[in-house]
């Protein structure tokens, strides 16, 4: 799978933004926040799985704390994206091409 | 019917015993010797008659792989109800407590878990007030 088809997915897209609310989540974390604050209430293997997926892609990370298998968010992956289509920025709207010109 | 015990399983009972009454503040209700283990209940300061949690040994076999996978996903040995979440975090801190997840609010309630050193995941959850 690629990245397009992983962040395609709602429910991927929600365990990204709670990651991102907070590093290093365990997995029952993960799904109580998915219940509680986004209505989603497939079971842990579901999103087991979905986790798998952005781990493929590398959008998130896994290490082990204690006895623990925490998540991480890992934003490296989407700068792909932002290269095939490149954001412009207010540095390159037209004023500051006038501010360029200036100088 | 009503739940009048339920349990966790501990690695070492004399040392949970200690966490959850010196730490915790919870009240040794039973401890009464049996072998090499011991039958100890505590229960609430807030509510003596009432549920009692025991401090089971995890001596048995089955006990080790089904916590391990329990506490690698995160899931909770048990859970106790408080008035602030976020007041009892800042008691247990102060009190050497390891928090693996600090005071989250999940919107109709507040939530924090700890490690209770004896190989289980704590919950501590408050009820919030409908808005």
């Amino acid at each position: 799978m690629d990245i397009y088809r992983a962040i395609a997915d709602p429910t991927r897209r929600a365990i990204l933004d709670e990651l991102v609310d907070r590093s290093g989540q365990s997995l029952f974390e993960l799904c109580g926040r998915l219940t509680m604050k986004h209505g989603i209430n497939s079971s842990r293997q579901a999103i087991s799985q979905h986790l798998g997926v952005l781990e493929a892609v590398g959008l998130i990370r896994t290490r082990r704390e204690g006895r623990s298998k925490l998540h991480w968010f890992e934003g490296a992956p989407l700068k792909t994206i932002r290269e095939r289509w490149p954001v412009s920025t207010d540095e390159d709207t037209s004023h500051s091409t006038d501010e360029g010109i200036e100088e | 019917m009503r739940i009048h015990l339920t349990g966790v399983f501990v690695d070492d009972q004399r040392k949970a015993l200690r966490f959850y009454t010196e730490t915790l503040g919870f009240q040794v209700k039973h401890d009464i010797p049996l072998g090499e283990h011991a039958w100890i209940t505590v229960v609430s300061a807030e509510a003596p008659d009432g549920t009692e949690l025991l401090l089971e040994p995890a001596a048995h076999p089955a006990v080790g792989p089904y916590r391990a996978a329990l506490v690698e996903d995160g899931i909770l040995g048990a859970s106790f109800a408080v008035d602030d979440v976020e007041a009892e975090y800042e008691r247990l801190v102060a009190r050497g407590v390891r928090f693996v997840q600090p005071p989250t609010d999940l919107g109709t309630v507040v939530t924090a878990v700890f490690d209770d050193t004896c190989g289980n995941l704590i919950q501590i959850q408050e009820e919030k007030g409908q808005p």
